[in-house]
């Protein structure tokens, strides 16, 4: 099956990033494709590569980074919520990509489930 | 393979296919983002002409509540914003029965023409849709 997945939280805030990570590396591992993984609201900051978790955490940027580059995720992050919030090319971290909420519509259509973690 | 999408070929898989949108809209206007950004993927969802339907339960029945007033709190009232959605073809609005009982309010404190649901029917127009995005 192919599974969207919708992260709308900001990644240390909130478990939904987390969930989401874990979400996507689990349908993964039992088969099913993960073709896109869009960002919005304070979803975006996940992709900060300004991002410096104490060393003893998880780091949830370079994990991101790690499961799109083996697995060929096109990780996306809404341009209207990225500028809003400081979010920008030049600090964008590697394996993201700044697009628009068209994004987000068509991976709904296209995958068989789209899934929403937040509040 | 496609600029656009990264490299991964949706557009081309995607054209002519209709599918059942829900938006469910559960929070108040004001005090989160979550209502102001939601109504940003409806908007674009109606470019993908789409078979769209907007929800609106718990807090979320005051987005679409008369006369917002929002200078005090120096926000945006954005609420007009629900009233063009006719223009875009996004016609199907549903609101949930006990939400609007709980808050003490009817039909006619809403700025739209809205659909009033139970839960029971909510339930099953929830289960019809293919995708359902909530905020």
């Amino acid at each position: 099956m192919k599974f969207g997945i919708l992260v709308n939280e900001g990644l240390y805030q909130h478990q939904a990033s987390d969930t989401a990570y874990q979400f996507a590396k689990a349908a993964i591992e039992k088969g099913h494709q993960v073709p896109r993984v869009f960002f919005y609201h304070d979803g975006v900051y996940n992709s900060s590569r300004l991002t410096e978790p104490p060393q003893d955490d998880r780091n949830i940027v370079q994990r991101w980074q790690k499961l799109a580059k083996e697995h060929n995720i096109d990780l996306v992050v809404c341009v209207a919520a990225a500028l809003r919030r400081g979010i920008k090319d030049e600090n964008l971290a590697e394996g993201f990509r700044i697009s628009g909420l068209g994004q987000l519509v068509e991976v709904g259509i296209q995958a068989d489930r789209l899934v929403v973690f937040g509040d | 393979m496609t600029e656009a999408t990264g490299g991964i070929d949706f557009e081309e898989e995607s054209a002519g296919v209709v599918k059942k949108f829900m938006f469910v809209n559960r929070k108040a206007p004001y005090g989160t983002i979550y209502a102001l950004e939601g109504l940003e993927v409806v908007l674009i969802s109606a470019a993908f002409d789409q078979d769209v339907s907007l929800v609106f339960l718990d807090d979320g029945v005051y987005q679409i509540v008369k006369g917002q007033h929002t200078k005090a709190i120096d926000v945006k009232n954005f609420s007009p914003t629900y009233r063009a959605l006719e223009g875009y073809d996004i016609e199907k609005l549903y609101v949930l029965k006990e939400s609007l009982e709980e808050r003490g309010l009817t039909v006619d404190d809403l700025l739209v023409d809205v659909e009033v649901l139970d839960a029971a029917g909510m339930a099953r127009l929830m289960a019809e849709q293919d995708v359902v995005l909530s905020f």
